[in-house]
C-alpha cells in the first residue's frame, strides 16, 4: 500500500513524531508510578497481589499504548492525506490478502504476548505467600480453612470469615475457646490484621451478593450467597486501607464501607483480647437485660430478637 | 442489456402501482416493512431521549459528592431505567427500525417475507416499553439492568418494579425473536437475482448475524426471566440460596444472553459503517470477505465469553483462564475490522459529510473501548476494574461509538432515501463535534474514577482525592453530549420541511436502496435488477452513463470522461 508520495518527509516526520510523542508518555508513566496511581493505574501498595496487578495492568497498558497510537495515527493520516482533492482518483483496491493475513497474525500475537505474560504473574496473584519470620506467630498444622481455599505453602495463614450483609461487613477471627468458633471475636466493619501475617479470607453473604473490595489490598472478590469465595492479603507496613462493597446490594450500597488497619503482631493480639472481652461484657449485659425484661413482662424467658 | 439503445434509460425503475395507504389510521393497520421501520426509528428515538435525561439525572447528582438531589431509591431506579431503557428500547430495537426499512431495499426486495410477523414485531416492543414506562407511576424497578438475585427476589425487593422489568424483557424478547426469524428469512429468500452470499452488503451481513444471535440468546434469558418470576410469585426456588437454589445460575443464564446482546448491539453498526465509508472514500469496501468473515466469527465468539462478566464471582481458575481467551479471541476479527475501514479510507478520496464524521468518530472511540476490553478480559487485572467506572467508561464506549455514533451515521446517511430530503450539513457537523466532544470528556475521565476506586451504581461518594472534580468534568461533557443529540433532533424536526429535495441517489451510493425513489413507493421497485457485482448501483449508473453517451455521442472515448 506504501505507493512513494512526494509527501514521503512529512509521512516520516510524523511518524517521528508519534513515536516521541509515545515514548514520553512512557517515560512519565515510568519515572512517576506514584503520581499515576488513580489517574493512569489501578490503586496497589498494600498487598503484592495488590502491586502483581498493578504491574500486569502496567505492561497492557504500555502494549496497548503503542497499538492506540498506531491505530488512530494511522486514521488521523488516512484522513487528512487522502481528503478529496480536485484531480486525485481514488484508488480502486478491493483488498490485499497478504497485508490482511498480516494484521490478523500481529493482532494475535499482541494477545499470545499479553495471555503469556498473565501466566507468569497469574500464580503471585492468585496464591498466598508464606508468613513473614516477625508476623503472628500461628500454630502449626492448625487447618483453618475448611473449603477449597488457597493456603500458603506451610499451611498456615490467619484465617477471617468475611460476612457481607445489607450494609455491613461483619469480620470473624480465629481465636475462641469454642470448637464450633461460636465464640469466635468479630468486629464490624473494620477489620484489624497484624502485618508480616498472611492473612486468607472465606467471603461469604447471608442476603443479597456483595464484593469484597480494599483497592489497595488486591482485587475484588463477591460474596454470593451459598458461594463461600476465598482471597488473601498479606500488609507490611501498619496503616488504614479502605474500601467498599463493589456490588450493588440495595439503596445503601454506597455506604456499605469496610476499611482494614493493619498493626503490629503484639497489638493484635492485644486487639483481639479486649474485642473478646468486650463482646463478654456486652452478651453478658444483654443476658442481664433479658432477664430483667422476663421479670418484668412475666415472660418465662426472653429470646435473642 | 448491451444493445445500444437511442434514447436514455431512465434510472428509477419504480413508480407507485397501488395507492399507499394514508392518514394516521395507516400508521397503526400498516404492514409496509418501510412504515414499520419509521415507527421503530421514532419510537427508540424517542426512548433514547427519556434513557438520555436518565443519564442527564445520574450525573447530576454525582456533580456533587454528597449530594441529596435525589433519594437512594430514586438513584437506583434511574440507573436501572437507563441501562435497561438504552438497551431494551433503543439499541437493539432501533437495529432492527434500520434493519425493517433497509433491508428488503437493499437486497431488492418488496418486503419483509412475512409482513404481519412484522407489525406484531413492533406492537409488542412498544407493548414493552408501554409496560416499562408505566412502572414510573408505581414504582420503577431498582435493581440494575442486570437484575441480579436474590436482590431482585420479592425478599428484597417486593414492589411491581421487578415485575414490569420481566414483563419488559418478555415482550422486546418476543419481539425480538420474531423479527430476527422475519429478517433470517428475508435475507435467505428474497434476495435479488444475482446476489450470491459474496454479494450482500456488508449491513445485510451484520443484520443475518444479529439475527443469529438473537434466536440463540433471547429464548434463554426468556426463560431466565420466568424463573424469577415463578421465584417471585409462585413459590419455585430456581435462585433461592436458603432453599437450595443457586443465585450463580442468574447470572449464567443473563450473561449468555448478556454478552451475544452486546454484539447484537454493535455488528449492526459496523455494518452500517462498512457501507458508508466506501460511498464517502469513493473506494470499494478494503477486503469485504474479511470483514463479513470477521462479523460471522465475532458473533460465534461472543456465545463463548460470557463468564468473563463474572470474574470475581467464586469461579474455577480453568473457567475464567477459558473466559479470558475467548475473550481475547474476539479481540482479533475485531481488529481486522478496524484495519479494514482503515484500509477503506487509504488512497480514498474522502468527503467528509456528516454520516462519514459520525464513522470515522466510531473508529477513533471504539479503538478505545476495544483496547479497555483487552484489560477486563484479563480476569487479575478485572479483579480491580470490574464493577467500577472503568467499566462504565468502556461500556460506553463500546455503546456509544459502536451503536449511538453509527445510529446517528446511518440516520445522516439514510434521511434522505427515508423522507426524500436532505438533513442540514452545518447542522449535522455542529451535532457531530458536540456528541464527539462531549463523550470524550464524560467517559474519558470515568476511567480514572475507576482505578482511583469509585464502584459503579453508588449514589454519593466521599470526596477523597480528586473524585469530585473527575465526576464533575464527566457531568460537564454529558451536558455536551445532550446538546450534540438535541442540535440532531433540531435537524430532522427542520429538515423535514424545509430540507433539500434529495432525489433517489444523492450521496451516489453502492446498493440497491439508492436505486429508487426517496421515499420508495409501497411496492419499491418495479423491476428489480439483476446484481451483477458487490456494488450494483456503480454498474447502474456505469450502464446510464454509457447508454447516455451513446445517445449523445457516439464516441465511447468521451463516454468513458463522463464516468468519473
Amino acid at each position: 500500500m506504501g505507493r512513494p508520495t512526494p509527501n514521503h518527509a512529512g509521512r516520516k516526520l510524523g511518524r517521528k513524531l508519534s513515536l516521541a510523542c509515545g515514548l514520553g508518555l512512557l517515560l512519565a508513566m515510568v519515572s512517576a508510578p506514584a503520581a499515576m496511581a488513580g489517574i493512569l493505574l489501578p490503586e496497589s501498595g498494600g498487598s503484592p497481589n495488590a502491586d502483581q496487578i498493578s504491574s500486569l495492568y502496567k505492561i497492557t497498558l504500555y502494549v496497548s499504548l503503542v497499538v492506540f497510537i498506531g491505530v488512530e495515527g494511522a486514521l488521523v493520516y488516512a484522513l487528512i492525506k487522502f481528503r478529496a482533492r480536485r484531480g486525485v482518483a481514488p484508488a480502486q483496491i478491493h483488498g490485499n490478502t497478504r497485508l490482511e493475513i498480516g494484521w490478523t497474525l500481529g493482532a494475535a500475537l499482541i494477545l499470545v504476548v499479553l495471555g503469556a505474560v498473565t501466566f507468569t504473574k497469574l500464580d503471585s496473584i492468585r496464591n498466598p505467600p508464606n508468613s513473614g519470620p516477625n508476623g503472628l506467630q500461628l500454630t502449626a498444622g492448625v487447618d483453618y480453612a475448611t473449603t477449597d481455599a488457597l493456603k500458603p505453602p506451610n499451611g498456615k495463614s490467619l484465617n477471617i470469615q468475611v460476612n457481607g450483609q445489607q450494609y455491613v461487613w461483619r469480620f470473624t477471627y480465629p481465636g475462641g475457646k469454642n470448637p464450633d468458633g461460636l465464640d469466635d471475636p468479630y468486629s464490624y466493619e473494620k477489620m484489624v490484621v497484624p502485618i508480616n501475617t498472611t492473612i486468607t479470607l472465606d467471603i461469604v453473604s447471608q442476603d443479597v451478593v456483595h464484593s469484597w473490595w480494599i483497592p489497595q489490598l488486591g482485587g475484588k472478590f463477591d460474596a454470593v450467597p451459598g458461594y463461600p469465595n476465598h482471597t488473601w492479603f498479606k500488609i507490611s507496613k501498619p496503616g488504614v486501607y479502605k474500601g467498599q462493597c463493589a456490588f450493588l446490594c440495595g439503596r445503601l450500597h454506597a455506604r456499605m464501607i469496610a476499611e482494614v488497619d493493619a498493626v503490629t503482631p503484639a497489638q493484635y493480639t492485644a486487639w483481639i483480647a479486649q474485642q473478646t472481652k468486650s463482646i463478654a461484657a456486652a452478651d453478658k449485659a444483654a443476658q442481664v437485660a433479658r432477664a430483667t425484661l422476663a421479670r418484668q413482662t412475666g415472660a418465662a424467658s426472653v429470646a435473642n430478637p | 442489456m448491451a444493445t445500444a439503445t437511442a434514447t436514455p434509460i431512465p434510472q428509477i425503475a419504480a413508480h407507485t402501482t397501488r395507492r399507499d395507504e394514508s392518514g394516521w389510521t395507516s400508521w397503526f393497520t400498516t404492514v409496509d416493512h418501510k412504515k414499520i421501520g419509521i415507527l421503530y426509528m421514532v419510537t427508540t428515538f424517542v426512548f433514547f431521549i427519556l434513557g438520555g435525561v436518565e443519564a442527564l439525572l445520574i450525573r447530576l447528582q454525582l456533580g456533587l459528592a454528597d449530594n441529596t438531589l435525589v433519594t437512594p431509591e430514586v438513584y437506583n431506579q434511574l440507573f436501572t431505567m437507563h441501562g435497561t431503557t438504552m438497551i431494551f428500547l433503543f439499541v437493539v430495537p432501533m437495529m432492527a427500525g434500520l434493519a425493517n426499512y433497509f433491508v428488503p431495499l437493499m437486497i431488492g426486495a418488496r418486503d419483509m417475507a412475512f409482513p404481519r410477523l412484522n407489525a406484531l414485531s413492533y406492537w409488542l416492543f412498544l407493548a414493552g416499553g408501554i409496560v416499562l414506562y408505566a412502572s414510573l407511576f408505581f414504582s420503577p424497578p431498582e435493581g440494575g439492568w442486570i437484575a441480579t438475585v436474590p436482590l431482585s427476589s420479592t425478599s428484597y425487593l417486593p414492589s411491581g418494579g421487578v415485575d414490569a422489568w420481566i414483563y419488559l424483557i418478555h415482550l422486546t424478547g418476543l419481539s425480538s425473536l420474531i423479527g430476527a426469524i422475519n429478517l433470517w428469512v428475508t435475507i435467505v429468500h428474497m434476495r435479488a437475482p444475482g446476489m450470491s452470499w459474496s454479494r450482500l452488503p456488508l449491513f445485510v451481513w451484520s443484520i443475518l448475524t444479529y439475527a443469529i444471535l438473537l434466536i440463540v440468546a433471547i429464548p434463554v434469558i426468556a426463560a431466565a426471566v420466568t424463573m424469577l418470576l415463578t421465584d417471585r410469585h409462585f413459590g419455585t426456588h430456581f435462585y433461592d440460596p436458603t432453599n437450595g437454589g443457586s443465585p450463580l445460575l442468574w447470572q449464567h443464564l443473563f450473561w449468555f444472553f448478556g454478552h451475544p446482546e452486546v454484539y447484537v448491539m454493535v455488528l449492526p453498526g459496523f455494518g452500517i459503517v462498512s457501507e458508508v465509508l466506501p460511498v464517502f472514500a469513493r473506494k470499494p469496501i478494503f477486503g469485504y470477505k474479511a470483514i463479513a468473515a470477521a462479523t460471522v466469527l465475532i458473533g460465534f465468539l461472543g456465545l463463548l465469553t460470557w463468564v468473563h462478566h463474572m470474574f470475581a464471582t467464586p469461579t474455577p481458575v480453568v473457567v475464567l483462564i477459558f473466559a479470558m481467551i475467548s475473550s481475547f479471541l474476539i479481540a482479533v476479527p475485531t481488529g481486522v475490522k478496524i484495519f479494514n475501514w482503515i484500509g477503506t479510507l487509504w488512497q480514498g478520496s474522502i468527503e467528509f459529510t456528516t454520516p462519514l464524521l459520525f464513522c470515522v468518530g466510531f473508529i477513533a472511540t471504539f479503538v478505545i473501548g476495544g483496547i479497555t476490553g483487552v484489560f477486563l478480559a484479563i480476569f487479575p487485572v478485572d479483579w480491580q476494574l470490574n464493577d467500577t467506572y472503568f467499566v462504565v467508561a468502556h461500556l460506553h464506549y463500546v455503546l456509544v461509538g459502536g451503536s449511538v455514533f453509527t445510529i446517528f451515521a446511518g440516520i445522516y446517511y439514510w434521511f434522505p432515501k427515508i423522507t426524500g430530503r436532505m438533513l442540514s450539513e452545518r447542522l449535522g457537523k455542529w451535532s457531530f463535534w458536540l456528541m464527539f466532544v462531549g463523550m470524550q470528556v464524560t467517559f474519558l475521565i470515568q476511567h480514572s474514577l475507576g482505578l482511583d476506586g469509585m464502584p459503579r451504581r453508588v449514589y454519593e461518594y466521599d470526596n477523597v482525592g480528586h473524585l469530585q472534580l473527575y465526576n464533575q468534568i464527566s457531568t460537564f461533557g454529558s451536558w455536551i453530549l445532550a446538546a450534540g443529540v438535541l442540535v440532531t433532533v433540531i435537524n430532522v424536526v427542520r429538515s423535514l420541511k424545509i430540507g433539500a429535495v434529495a432525489g433517489p441517489d444523492p450521496w451516489k451510493a453502492n446498493t440497491l436502496e439508492w436505486f429508487t425513489t426517496s421515499p420508495p413507493p409501497a411496492n419499491n421497485f418495479d423491476v428489480v435488477p439483476r446484481v451483477r457485482s458487490l456494488e450494483p448501483m456503480k454498474d447502474i449508473r456505469r450502464e446510464i452513463e454509457r447508454r447516455t453517451a451513446e445517445g449523445v455521442s457516439p464516441d465511447p472515448a468521451g463516454a468513458r470522461q463522463v464516468v468519473s
